[in-house]
């Protein structure tokens, strides 16, 4: 019979690197498996976010980098956070963030609802309807994009089914007041499956006896779902509503290759806005001011998230 | 209310995170108002001092 593989290992072990290794404690021994990800966290975000925040103290342009770098203080913050433009992309991204919050939550809980209740082809539907999540929002933008063409868009033609207007009467992403929503529909078609898997375990975590006690007190199916269901569900709930929110604040790619932000600024959410602070004015201070604002936003929505997330852990 | 505040008192964890909690979703929902700009003007040290505060209570024993 071969020898375990902890032996070969030990065996194969050179010998002076054995005695050198056997004379370190277990704590060294940690600290030297663990050192090179530190380091790597370190480089990649610590690093980078101490720069962000020194570079949001000045006056820095990366498209100028020879010129004199002037520190001015909380000067940028206070310019981003007077500045009703920049709070008008804030509501945007409220809109956005609200509403696709919602009609997530609500679909999202209604599919898995009715995907978890037995019946033929169960697998089916639920794989065809996760289908969605599964793309790269590039590619999501792109052909959302067809489908809002007035022309030849399928979206327009069934909506003028349903109503009866003129198909190329409206551009869902060519109009001031229909672009926030083109949006908001595109999103929460990616997004709605997402809110449904974790919904489905929720109510796939409550256990059968539950209900079988309820009916043996003769509660009506309403009363089962608004004592039973509903109350065991909501910290999965908030957990998507946390997640998704995150997400969302922080939307970019589907926006830009969707809108780009326009027509004018009506889609032009906050990381849309800051990328075009950056890399279009070049005012790389003042965008660092931008993003420290929107970092300290998402990290706190993350606290939350993980305090929800240690909830669930303990259910 | 009794039981939160002396919590608070007591320097417990639930409470306090409960507190930075509450902050942090004022912050942001002041960030995205559409009603008076000074709320956001304020909105950042709200959030600023809710997560600052998240991560300081978080090591208060529970």
């Amino acid at each position: 019979m071969s020898e375990p593989l902890s032996q070969r290992a030990a065996t194969a072990t050179p010998p002076v690197l054995a005695h050198r290794i056997r004379g370190l404690s277990d704590r060294a021994i940690a600290w030297i498996f663990v050192a090179p990800t530190i380091a790597l966290l370190l480089a990649v975000n610590i690093f980078p976010l101490i720069w962000t925040i020194r570079l949001s103290l000045t006056n820095y342009r990366s498209n100028r980098p020879n010129a004199p770098v002037k520190w001015v203080g909380l000067e940028n913050y206070q310019k981003i956070l007077h500045d009703p433009d920049i709070w008008n992309t804030f509501q945007v991204t409220a809109h956005f963030l609200i509403w696709t919050l919602v009609l997530q939550v609500l679909l999202g809980f209604g599919l898995a609802y009715l995907i978890n209740k037995k019946f033929r082809g169960n697998d089916l539907w639920t794989t065809i309807i996760v289908l969605p999540m599964m793309l790269s929002p590039a590619v999501v933008g792109n052909f959302w994009t067809f489908l809002y063409q007035p022309q030849i868009g399928l979206f327009n033609y069934v909506i003028a089914f349903f109503t009866g207007a003129d198909p190329s009467s409206f551009s869902m992403i060519g109009d001031v007041g229909l672009a926030p929503w083109a949006i908001v529909i595109v999103d929460t078609w990616m997004w709605t499956p997402f809110v449904m898997l974790i919904c489905l375990a929720g109510l796939r975590s409550i256990p059968p006896s539950i209900y079988e006690a309820a009916e043996c007190d003769r509660a009506s199916k309403w009363r089962q779902f608004w004592t039973i269901t509903l109350p065991m569900v909501l910290p999965f709930l908030m957990l998507a509503v946390l997640f998704r929110g995150i997400e969302n604040f922080k939307m970019f790619d589907l926006v830009v290759q969707l809108t780009g932000g326009g027509p004018g600024s009506t889609t032009e959410l906050t990381s849309i806005n800051l990328k075009r602070e950056a890399f279009e004015k070049w005012r790389t201070g003042y965008a660092s001011a931008y993003a420290v604002i929107l970092f300290v936003t998402v990290f706190g929505l993350a606290s939350i998230y993980v305090k929800a997330l240690n909830k669930v852990k303990d259910r | 209310m009794s039981e939160f505040i002396s919590g608070l008192f007591r320097l417990r964890r639930g409470p306090w995170e409960m507190l930075a909690t509450i902050l942090i979703a004022l912050g942001v929902v002041m960030l995205m108002q559409p009603f008076v700009l000074i709320l956001f003007t304020w909105s950042f040290l709200v959030t600023l001092a809710g997560t600052v505060m998240f991560i300081i209570v978080s090591h208060f024993p529970e």
